[in-house]
C-alpha cells in the first residue's frame, strides 16, 4: 500500500517545461511514476517529449486535475514564484503538493500552508527530495536505483542522510521514503508520516531521521509514545553544531538551549525509540530490530 | 541573518516606531564627537550579535564627551561571547518610566507567527517564560489577516503592555513582513517619564531566502568570520567552526552528521561546508580551495553521497583544486552513490600522496581524525 503515494498516483508536474523540470520528470517517468502532465500557461497545448512517450502541458493546475485526474503535484518552480504555484495547486484541491523547491520565504511558506490547510491538500516540503514508494512511484528527486522496494518506512528532514540510510539499508528495502525538508516551516511533519506508517500494513518498523532545530522531533517523540506500536528507529544529525549558526538546511539552527541534537535524542530515546550514534550504527540497529521482530513481523503481514 | 542594533534602530525609525537618537562610531575620537551632538550625556552600546552585552560590560553610561570617549575606548576591541567589538552605538539617554518586552518570532509546529508581550521588560524573556509563563502572552496572527488596529489592541492588553503601546505593536508587524523578517524583538521597550513609548533595544533575523527581494542588500559585513563573508559571496553554505577537521559533503543533514561522526573519533571539526545538490566540479574546487585556506584545518574530510550529485564531478573538482593549490594538507574522500565508481577511478589515476580514498563514511572519519591529531 505504501503512504501517501503509490503506483495508483497519477502526478502533474509544476516546471515541468524548464531545464531542471525536465531532466528530473524523465527519472521520475524512468522510475515508474505515472506522470499525466505539466503545468505551464505559456506552453499549454503542446507536448513534451521524453524517451519513449510524450507529456501533456495545460494551462492550469485545475485544468490539468479536471482533464487527468491527477492527485499529486510535484512543484520545481523557483522561489518567486512558488507561493502562486503552490496555492494554485490548492484552489485546484489536489490532494497532495510536493514541493521540492529550495529557497523560498518564511513568510510565503506560512502563506501557502495557512492556504492549503483550509482546502484539504497536504503539503510535503518545501526544500525537500519529495518521497518514493519504490517499485510504484517516485514524486521527486530521491534517486530510485537506490531505493529498494521493501517494508521499513523512512521519514527525514534530510535528503543525503535518506540516501545514506537507503543505501545502507537496500538489502531491506522501503515502503515508502518521504523527505518532509530542511525549512522551518513544512507541510508534513515527523508526525503526519509516523501515523500514516503506523497506519500502513506494508510498513513493519519505521526509521526516522531528525536534525537540530525546532522541536518537532520531541513533539514526535510524544506521538511515539502514545501512538505508534511498530519499532522506530531514530537518528539525529548536529551534536558539533554551534548555537546560532544555521547549518545549511534554513531551519537546522540550536536558539540558545532550544532545538539541540542532545535534547532530541534524549527525548526518543524516552519514548523508546532506539537511537543509533552514526547513520552506520543506525542501520545496524535496524537490521538487529529486524532479527527481533522478525517472526512477529512476517505473522502481522501474513507471509 | 541577524542585523545588528543600529541597524535594527534604523528600520525601526523608518517605519515610524520611536527610537533613541544615536550614531555609530568605529573608534573612540568618533564616539567623542558623536556624544557632543546627542548633547552630552550619553549610553555607550557594544555593537555585536550576541545577548548579553550589558552584563559582559559592553553598555555603559557616560556623563560627557570625554567619559564617552573614554568609555568606547575600553568597549572596542572587547570580546562578547567570542564576538569582537568592531563599533559601538552612542545614544541619547532616556528617562524610563517602565519597561515592557515586545516581539514577534515564528512558531515552527503551528506554521504561522506569534505575537510575544510581557510587562516584565528588560530581562532575558525565556527566563521571564520559565519562570512565570502566566507572564508572557503569546498571541498567534493569522497570516491572511496579519496585525490590524483591533489585533495590535489585543496583543497589547494580553500582555500588560499600556494602550498607547498599540500603533508600535503594528509597526513592528510591518518590519517583520515587509523586511522578510524571521524574528523582532524589542526588549525592552519602555514608556518615558514623558508618556512616549519608546524601542530601546533592537533584535531583528532576516530571512536569507529573501533576499532577492528586500528593498535594500545589508553588506556582507554582517559575516562573522571573513572565511564566511567568502563562502557567502561564492554562495556556498559555510560555517566556521573551532576544530582542526575541515569538512566538505553534499547536503545539509548529511554534513553535519558528518561532523558528528568525526567527533566521535576525538577530533574536532574545523570547517562545515554543504556544497549542495548537484554540485559541479568547479563548486567542488572552490569550496577545497576555501577550505584549504583555514589555517585552523590539519586534515580535510570530503564525505558526498550522490544522490543528484556526481562522484566523477566531485573528483573532477578536487583533482582540479590539486592542480592549482598546492596540497600541504592530507586529505581523505569518501565517495559513494551516483557514478561513484568513475569518480574513485579518477581519483587513483590522479595518484596524490596526500589524498587518500575510504569505503565507508566512519573509516572516513576515523582517518581524517587520526590525520588531524
Amino acid at each position: 500500500m505504501a503512504i501517501f503515494l503509490t503506483e495508483h498516483s497519477k502526478v502533474i508536474v509544476q516546471g515541468m517545461t524548464g531545464a531542471e523540470g525536465r531532466k528530473r520528470t524523465r527519472r521520475m517517468l524512468a522510475a515508474g511514476t505515472n506522470v499525466v502532465g505539466g503545468v505551464n500557461p505559456r506552453k499549454a497545448g503542446t507536448r513534451v517529449a521524453f524517451d519513449d512517450r510524450t507529456v501533456p502541458v495545460f494551462g492550469t493546475v485545475a485544468e490539468a486535475v479536471a482533464t487527468t485526474g491527477a492527485d499529486v503535484t510535484v512543484v520545481f518552480v523557483p522561489p518567486p514564484h512558488a507561493k502562486a504555484a503552490v496555492t494554485e495547486a490548492a484552489d485546484a484541491r489536489i490532494p497532495l503538493a510536493v514541493v521540492i523547491t529550495e529557497g523560498i520565504p518564511v513568510h510565503d511558506a506560512v502563506a501557502f500552508q495557512a492556504h492549503a490547510r483550509a482546502r484539504a491538500t497536504r503539503i510535503i516540503g518545501p526544500n525537500c527530495p519529495g518521497l518514493i514508494s519504490p517499485g510504484r512511484s517516485n514524486a521527486g528527486i530521491t534517486p530510485a536505483d537506490i531505493a529498494k522496494p521493501g517494508r521499513i518506512g523512512l521519514v527525514s528532514k534530510s535528503g543525503t542522510l535518506t540516501y545514506q540510510l537507503m543505501y545502507e539499508l537496500s538489502d531491506i528495502g522501503f515502503s515508502t521514503c518521504v523527505g518532509i525538508g530542511g525549512d522551518p516551516i513544512i507541510g508534513t511533519s515527523h508526525i503526519d508520516a509516523l501515523a500514516a506508517f503506523e497506519a500502513d500494513p506494508d510498513t513493519d518498523l519505521i526509521v526516522m531521521i531528525g536534525e537540530i532545530g525546532g522541536d518537532a522531533e520531541e513533539r514526535a517523540a510524544d506521538f511515539i509514545k502514545a501512538d505508534v506500536t511498530k519499532p522506530v528507529v531514530g537518528y539525529v544529525a548536529g551534536f558539533t553544531a554551534p548555537e546560532g549558526k544555521t547549518m545549511g538546511h534554513a531551519g537546522a539552527i540550536v536558539s540558545g538551549s532550544l532545538g539541540t541534537a542532545r535534547a532530541k535524542k534524549e527525548a526518543l530515546e524516552a519514548a523508546g525509540v532506539r537511537v543509533g550514534a552514526t547513520p552506520t550504527e543506525t542501520a545496524e540497529l535496524v537490521f538487529a530490530l529486524l532479527a527481533d521482530t522478525g517472526d512477529a513481523a512476517r505473522h502481522r503481514s501474513g507471509r | 541573518m541577524d542585523l545588528f542594533e543600529h541597524q535594527a534602530r534604523q528600520l525601526f525609525e523608518h517605519y515610524g516606531v520611536l527610537v533613541p537618537r544615536a550614531e555609530v562610531a568605529d573608534s573612540a575620537p568618533e564616539a567623542r564627537a558623536a556624544a557632543e551632538r546627542l548633547g552630552g550625556r550619553v549610553v555607550v552600546k557594544a555593537q555585536v550579535r550576541a545577548g548579553g552585552r550589558g552584563k559582559a560590560g559592553g553598555v555603559r553610561l557616560a556623563a560627557d564627551p570625554v567619559a564617552a570617549y573614554l568609555t568606547a575606548r575600553q568597549i572596542l576591541g572587547m570580546d562578547i561571547k567570542g564576538h569582537t567589538v568592531h563599533r559601538v552605538m552612542v545614544a541619547e539617554p532616556v528617562e524610563i518610566e517602565r519597561e515592557f518586552y515586545l516581539g514577534y518570532a515564528l512558531d515552527r509546529a503551528a506554521g504561522r507567527f506569534l505575537a510575544i508581550a510581557s510587562a516584565e521588560g528588560g530581562m532575558e524573556i525565556e527566563e521571564v517564560a520559565a519562570r512565570r509563563p502566566e507572564a508572557v502572552a503569546r498571541i498567534p496572527v493569522d497570516p491572511d489577516e496579519g496585525v490590524t488596529d483591533a489585533k495590535a489592541a489585543e496583543i497589547a492588553a494580553a500582555g500588560g503592555l499600556p494602550a498607547e503601546a498599540a500603533p508600535t505593536v503594528r509597526r513592528l508587524w510591518r518590519v517583520l513582513t515587509e523586511q522578510d523578517a524571521l524574528l523582532v524583538e524589542v526588549n525592552p521597550l519602555v514608556r518615558t517619564r514623558d508618556g512616549a513609548i519608546v524601542a530601546l533595544d533592537g533584535k531583528v533575523t532576516l530571512d536569507d531566502n529573501a533576499r532577492f527581494r528586500r528593498p535594500r542588500a545589508y553588506a556582507a559585513d554582517t559575516a562573522d568570520d571573513p572565511r564566511e563573508a567568502e563562502a557567502a559571496a561564492k554562495g556556498l553554505n559555510y560555517v566556521k567552526l573551532d576544530g582542526h577537521v575541515g569538512v566538505i559533503g553534499n547536503g545539509a543533514g548529511l554534513v553535519m552528521s558528518t561532523l558528528d561522526v568525526v567527533a566521535s573519533r576525538g577530533a574536532r571539526p574545523a570547517d562545515f561546508l554543504d556544497i549542495g545538490g548537484g554540485a559541479s566540479a568547479e563548486v567542488m574546487a572552490g569550496g577545497l580551495a576555501l577550505v584549504l585556506g583555514d589555517p585552523d584545518v590539519r586534515s580535510v574530510l570530503v564525505n558526498v553521497f550522490g544522490g543528484i550529485t556526481a562522484c566523477d564531478a566531485v573528483a573532477e573538482g578536487i583533482v582540479r583544486a590539486l592542480d592549482t593549490v598546492t596540497l600541504t594538507k592530507p586529505l581523505v574522500v569518501r565517495l559513494d552513490g551516483n557514478s561513484a565508481a568513475r569518480g574513485r577511478a579518477i581519483l587513483a589515476a590522479r595518484a596524490h600522496r596526500l589524498v587518500h580514498q575510504a569505503d565507508t563514511m566512519d573509516g572516513a572519519a576515523a582517518r581524517a581524525a587520526h590525520l588531524a591529531a
